[in-house]
Order: C-alpha cells, then sequence, then structure tokens
C-alpha cells in the first residue's frame, strides 16, 4: 500500500495551487468561505477564468475542450479547488449535458453547443424532477407531442436549480406514453426564451430562491433538438447521473468547511472556554473530523480503483451517503456555535455590499441558513435513502 | 496512490487464510478456544513455522516485517478466522523489547517457542501519569516486584512475562518467567474465546538481568501503538465475516413469504453497516501508514475509537438481522460478534480514544 501520490501529481498539485493563489479572485473566496450568496456574474466570472486557463471542463475529452487530466488529477484540482474556496462550478453544463452530448449527441450538436457551454454563453438547467416524480424519476409525466418539424411540450418541471438564470434547459419528457415507465422517456433540449415557458422560483427555508419550477404550456421545440435516439432518453438520464456523483463525497469543500468551524469554535466561548474545550462540543467535532479522515481515505480508494479501470458501483452511494451526512453535521455544528445568535434572519446581510451594523459575533447570521440550506444534500441527487436501497441492490441482490 | 497490499504481504496474508481454514474451521475454534488451554499449540506452532510471527518484528528483531501493513495483514486474517492463539502478547512483548533494544529477548518469541505475555494493565484504575500500583525495589544485585496486573491475555500459557513496575525513578520493565516463586497467576474463560488470567505478584525475587529497561515510557508506548493496530485489524477482519454471513442470512431466510432482505427496513440497516465498514477499514489504512512516525498516535486514537463503535453498530446488527438464531452458541456469527464487541475494551474503549484524539489535537499532534 501506498498512500502518496506520485512526485509528477504533487507537481500538479503545485501547479494548481499556484493558479489559485494568483488567479482566484479574493472577493469570490471570501464570499465562499463566508457562506455569502454568490451572483450569476461571480459564477460567470470563475467559469471564465477557468476556461481561460483550459480548466473548466475538467472531465471533458482533450478533443472537446478538456484538459486531458486522470481521474487522480482531477481529484487533486477539485481538492485544492476546494481547500481554497474557490466557487464549484455549475455543474449543468460541464458536468451533466456535455458529458452526454460527447457520448450521444450528433456532430452538430457537439460542435454547436460545447462550446458554447465552456465560454459562458450558454447557461443550461435541468428539467428532471416533476412535483410527481421525485426519487421515482421514471414516472415523470411531462409529455412531447411529435407535430411536424417540432415537439410540442406540456407539463410542471420542478426543483430546477438556477433556472433564473439559464437560458437554455435540457429536460426529460414523455414521447411514447404507452410504454413501460423507463422506455417511452427522450431527452430533448429547449431554449428557455421560447413561447410558452414560465418560470417561477420556490423560495425555500433559508429565504433563497435557489431553485424553481417550470411550466411549459404548447412549447414548440425542434426536432433537431432531441438528443440521441427518441425514446431512450432514460439511457443518457442514467449515464448523466453518474457524472452527478463525482466528487460527490466533497471531501475537499468539507475539509475546508471544519477547518472553518475549528476557528470558529475556538474564537467563541461558552461557559468561560473556548468550544474547543467544552467536552461535549469537543466529541462532537472530533468524531465529525475522525469520519472525515476515514472519508478521505475511503474517497482515494474509489479514486484509485477508477484510475485502475474499476467502474465504481456501490461506492458511489456509500460516498454520497457518507459525504453528505459528514457535511451536514459540520454545518449543524457551526450553526450550533453560534448559540442564539444563529437565529437573526437577514438575507441582506449575505449579499454583495452590506454595509451594515453586524449583530453578534462575525458570520453568525450565515451560520443557519446554510445548515437549512444544506439539508438539500441528503435529499438531491438521489435521496440517501435511495442510495442506500441501491447499496443493497448491489450487494443483498435480491 | 496503491491500495493493494504488496506482493509478499498478499502472500502472507493468503496463507495464513488458507492454513486456518484448513487447520482452525470455527468449530475446532470453537472447542480449542473455550478449551482447557484456550489455544491451539499445534496451530501456533505451525503458524510459528510460516512465519507469521516473524511477518511482526522487523529485522533488527529477527524478523522480516515490523510495518505497519504487515502488522495488519496478519491481524486482519487472526480476525476473519477468530484464531485464538497468543499473537497479541507475543507482538506487544517483543515491540517493547525491541525498543528498549533488547533483541536478543525477542528470538525466542519471533521462533514461537516462548509464548510471551504484556502485564501491564492493573486492576486499579489510575489518572494518566500516576505511578503504577505495581511496585519493584532493588534487592541486592537484583528486583523484588510486587503487585497485581489485570486480563493478562494467555497469562497462563506464557512462558515469560513482560511485567511493568513503579521504581523510585519511573517505570520499568521486567522479563519475569511464569515459574517464578511469588508469581500466582489466576486463569480463566474470555466469553469472546481464548484465556486471560488475573496475575499476582508477592516478593518475586528477580536477577538485574530481569530489568529490560528502568525508562519504559516509550517501549510501553511501542507495545501499545503496535497492539492497537493489531486490534483494530482483528476488528476489521472479524466485521467482514460478520458481514458476509449476515448478508448471506438475509437472502436466504425467509419470513411472510419472501426473503427477509427483501425488507427495506432490513436493506436500510444493513447498507449502513456496509457503508461503515469501509470507513472503518479507511481508518486502520490510516493507522497502518502512520504507523511508526509522529502521526501514529493519534491515527491509532482515531482508528480504534472508529473500531469501538463501528464494531458495536456491526455486532448489535448482525445478531439483530439474524434473529433468535443470532442469540445462539451454536452459529458461527455470534462468536465474531462477542470478539468485535470485546476488542473495544482493550487496551482502551471508544471513548477513551475519542478523548485522546481531543487531547492530541490539542496539543499539537499532527493528525
Amino acid at each position: 500500500m501506498d498512500l502518496r501520490f506520485t512526485p509528477e501529481e504533487e507537481v500538479f498539485r503545485q501547479e494548481v495551487r499556484d493558479f489559485l493563489r494568483d488567479h482566484l479572485p479574493e472577493r469570490l473566496s471570501r464570499k465562499v468561505k463566508h457562506d455569502l450568496t454568490l451572483t450569476k456574474a461571480d459564477l460567470e466570472e470563475w467559469h471564465a477564468i477557468l476556461h481561460a486557463r483550459g480548466w473548466l471542463a475538467s472531465h471533458w475529452p482533450e478533443a472537446h475542450g478538456g484538459p486531458g487530466w486522470t481521474v487522480v488529477q482531477r481529484a487533486i484540482f477539485e481538492d485544492e479547488a476546494a481547500r481554497a474556496h474557490a466557487p464549484r462550478i455549475v455543474p449543468f453544463g460541464v458536468g451533466m449535458l456535455g458529458p452526454v452530448l460527447i457520448k450521444y449527441g450528433s456532430e452538430e450538436q457537439k460542435r454547436d453547443i460545447l462550446p458554447r457551454i465552456l465560454d459562458g454563453r450558454d447557461w443550461w438547467c435541468q428539467g428532471y424532477s416533476e412535483p410527481g416524480a421525485g426519487s421515482d424519476l421514471a414516472n415523470l409525466k411531462t409529455s412531447a407531442v411529435r407535430d411536424g418539424d417540432h415537439y410540442v411540450v406540456n407539463g410542471q418541471k420542478t426543483w430546477t436549480t438556477l433556472g433564473q438564470f439559464a437560458n437554455r434547459i435540457f429536460c426529460l419528457v414523455r414521447t411514447d406514453p404507452a410504454a413501460k415507465a423507463q422506455e417511452g422517456i427522450s431527452f430533448l433540449l429547449i431554449d428557455m426564451d421560447t413561447p410558452g415557458i414560465e418560470v417561477r422560483p420556490i423560495v425555500l427555508l433559508d429565504g433563497e430562491a435557489e431553485v424553481n419550477e417550470v411550466f411549459f404550456t404548447d412549447v414548440r421545440v425542434p426536432v433537431a433538438n432531441l438528443v440521441g435516439e427518441e425514446n431512450k432518453g432514460w439511457t443518457y438520464a442514467k449515464y448523466l447521473l453518474t457524472y452527478e456523483r463525482t466528487n460527490i463525497a466533497g471531501v475537499g469543500s468539507s475539509m475546508a468547511a471544519f477547518d472553518r468551524l475549528r476557528s470558529i469554535a475556538g474564537k467563541l466561548t461558552r461557559g468561560g472556554r473556548p468550544l474547543t474545550d467544552d467536552p461535549l462540543f469537543a466529541a462532537r467535532m472530533a468524531r465529525v473530523e475522525i469520519d472525515l479522515a476515514n472519508m478521505a481515505t475511503t474517497n482515494m480508494r474509489v479514486i484509485a480503483a477508477a484510475a485502475g479501470g474499476g467502474a465504481p458501483g456501490a461506492e458511489s452511494s456509500m460516498l454520497k451517503i457518507k459525504g453528505t451526512e459528514i457535511r451536514q453535521a459540520i454545518t449543524a455544528l457551526t450553526r450550533r456555535a453560534y448559540g442564539p445568535y444563529a437565529q437573526p434572519f437577514m438575507p441582506e446581510a449575505l449579499e454583495d455590499g452590506y454595509n451594515g451594523e453586524p449583530i453578534g459575533p462575525e458570520d453568525a447570521v450565515a451560520a443557519a441558513p446554510a445548515y437549512f440550506n444544506n439539508r438539500k444534500l441528503s435529499i438531491f441527487g438521489g435521496s440517501n435513502e435511495v442510495q442506500k436501497n441501491i447499496i443493497s441492490k448491489m450487494i443483498v441482490r435480491l | 496512490m496503491d491500495f493493494h497490499h504488496s506482493e509478499d504481504r498478499q502472500m502472507l496474508g493468503d496463507t495464513l487464510r488458507r492454513y486456518l481454514a484448513g487447520k482452525a474451521p470455527i468449530e475446532t475454534r470453537n472447542k480449542v478456544a473455550y478449551g482447557d488451554t484456550g489455544y491451539s499449540p499445534d496451530v501456533w506452532h505451525g503458524l510459528a513455522e510460516l512465519g507469521v510471527i516473524g511477518a511482526l518484528f522487523g529485522e533488527e528483531a529477527g524478523g522480516f516485517g515490523g510495518g505497519g501493513f504487515d502488522i495488519m495483514v496478519v491481524f486482519h486474517e487472526i480476525g476473519r478466522a477468530l484464531a485464538v492463539e497468543p499473537f497479541l502478547g507475543a507482538l506487544m512483548a517483543g515491540h517493547a523489547l525491541a525498543a528498549a533494544g533488547r533483541t536478543d529477548a525477542i528470538e525466542g518469541i519471533v521462533a514461537g517457542t516462548t509464548i510471551a505475555a504484556f502485564a501491564h494493565a492493573e486492576p486499579q484504575d489510575r489518572a494518566p501519569g500516576d505511578p503504577l500500583a505495581t511496585r519493584a525495589r532493588r534487592d541486592g544485585d537484583g528486583w523484588t516486584i510486587d503487585g497485581a496486573k489485570a486480563v493478562v491475555a494467555h497469562g497462563e500459557a506464557a512462558d515469560l512475562l513482560l511485567v511493568s513496575a513503579q521504581t523510585d525513578v519511573g517505570v520499568a520493565l521486567f522479563l519475569v518467567p511464569r515459574d517464578a516463586a511469588g508469581l500466582a497467576v489466576r486463569g480463566y474463560a474470555n466469553i469472546d474465546g481464548g484465556r486471560s488470567a488475573e496475575v499476582t505478584l508477592r516478593g518475586v525475587a528477580v536477577p538485574a538481568t530481569a530489568l529490560v529497561t528502568q525508562d519504559a515510557a516509550d517501549p510501553i508506548a511501542a507495545a501499545e501503538a503496535a497492539g492497537l493496530l493489531a486490534l483494530c485489524a482483528e476488528a476489521l477482519g472479524a466485521m467482514e465475516i460478520a458481514r458476509d454471513q449476515t448478508v448471506d442470512y438475509v437472502r436466504t431466510r425467509k419470513q411472510f413469504g419472501v426473503p427477509i432482505g427483501k425488507f427495506q427496513a432490513l436493506q436500510h440497516r444493513i447498507a449502513t453497516v456496509l457503508l461503515e465498514i469501509e470507513q472503518a477499514r479507511s481508518a486502520v489504512i490510516n493507522a497502518a501508514d502512520a504507523f511508526g512516525t509522529d502521526a501514529a498516535p493519534r491515527a491509532l486514537a482515531a482508528a480504534k475509537y472508529t473500531i469501538g463503535a463501528t464494531g458495536q453498530l456491526v455486532a448489535e446488527e448482525a445478531i439483530q438481522l439474524h434473529g433468535g438464531i443470532g442469540m445462539t452458541w451454536e452459529l458461527p456469527l455470534s462468536h465474531y460478534a462477542k470478539r468485535i464487541t470485546m476488542i473495544d475494551g482493550q487496551l482502551g474503549d471508544q471513548d477513551q480514544h475519542l478523548q485522546r484524539y481531543i487531547a492530541l489535537g490539542r496539543a499539537g499532534v499532527a493528525a
């Protein structure tokens, strides 16, 4: 066994660090570190910086503008970027649609769409979930009926993350209502400015409208916007979900969040001593820290197996569950650290340019929104219960 | 990065697995483990001849291994087979002797001809840094030792006990033969198999050569580090078998007309067990990797905490998922569950190691 990276990989890590030091704007990393709200312009700025370096689409083939990294290099980049408090790469275009088009799209689609993802002309959102199709995604009802050179789309998508920023949406639609659930689904690309589309924000429990409902009423979509074959969309969707699960453990960002928790707990006192000296709080922190150190190695084991050509099976689900549990535990402890000062609700204080008088300790006002927002982690991307079903299906095989 | 054991270590592990499967299948193991001697001399000597003990020590101590991953491979197999032979005593006594520079005393241990026991823990609780209740005082050229040692693994079978005792200048270690006058050993069976003993020393006189060191802090730490890693790896091996047997059981046991593994309430519990075992494996890998470095104390504390907490989960869930049959002596699983559970209490339980982890962190020790 050898848990160390190769000298070449360490050189690469240094290259990533140097890049982040020189090119990650402090304005952005400060926002990420302090759980402040990132604007559309913030996210686009970071994409543009990465694109200029050729590092935006880290898992695309070089022919399509990827950097040609190994699995290990990708992991190193994700780890370093998270530890430097870089904004996340918005996954919908780069992480989800891109790989599907590269594998299943027409030459024309690849030529037209991929460059627009990279240079930021297009902001994609994901039209998967519906009010009646969450974990049971194959139950989706949004219909697409062929009419000459167009599909006519009717229905409703929901939980569309950052749909308010998007100019395009990739959708799963039902093209054969008579087929079995998974078999009548197609993968359709739709311009958000097509007549008949309405986006309504959903305000979440932290007061933010990160997600949306998207309504489709007689929306006419050119047949050329179909990806792959009609009624084969489920295959593409499943392929996309495997991409949604890369870096699912979020080790780097949890480590950054834990370091910040440790620093907060070292400054805040309770009963006259720092929280880090409170035996119960210290024990809660230590349990999470150990779980995280264990997961870092579990994650590297999965990456090493993938680098050796193995396809992750139940391991992806394990990392999803454990990674989200750990992240939620960290945000819960951060919220608890502030005691009653987690209660004041001041969304405006999380926005750019807020200059008001703070209430309570520094950053207290961000702790509860971050905690509540992160409850999503165990729900989306296949709820943790669905992940347990998957693990059981693969191991118990019944 | 490479998470495979080296070829040599894989071969050692495979050899050990085959040998134990042939010589000590669970029925044979149980007969021996709960029998009068608490281990099989035949299996012990067989494994010594295969070089299993030698793998636990470095070349300077007459072995050919001694690294963290060597210890991990050996005790992982010991855990999978629930082997009860006195490896832990050999490992801990040997590593203490090696750390004290007394390699001359290790030869018999590595060869398997000397069964060694590490006699450090005492019946009375004491605060860290407080003196041991067992005292040694100079007596002419030699020493006289008085005191008591608690739950000494294979204390009866041991030819040689490595006994810690307080002197006027600190903690010392002595080599005490099992047949020394004044040494009383009250042996007993353990609930998870094997035998341990309460050891009483009343005016035990030993010659000057019996003194290993008068400054035993580092040798004791070396013994405990090796012992902790061994117990963690042993628990990991036992947890794997408990997991496999439980998965097999829920696939075949039928109630309400279907295999009980069809029930989601059980599936989710199994999924949790599976993923926590993988986390525990990572903890053992981290500890084995850190073994012998400055990071070892904290990685070992993290691993023993993890193994304790996960072991309790795995043992309790394995019994629960088996239902009534999981309560029976007849079922191999129940013996795995007992061993996994009892490991938590050896060399400090999950709470003690969590506190140790926190204290080391405060002291700025690397993770």
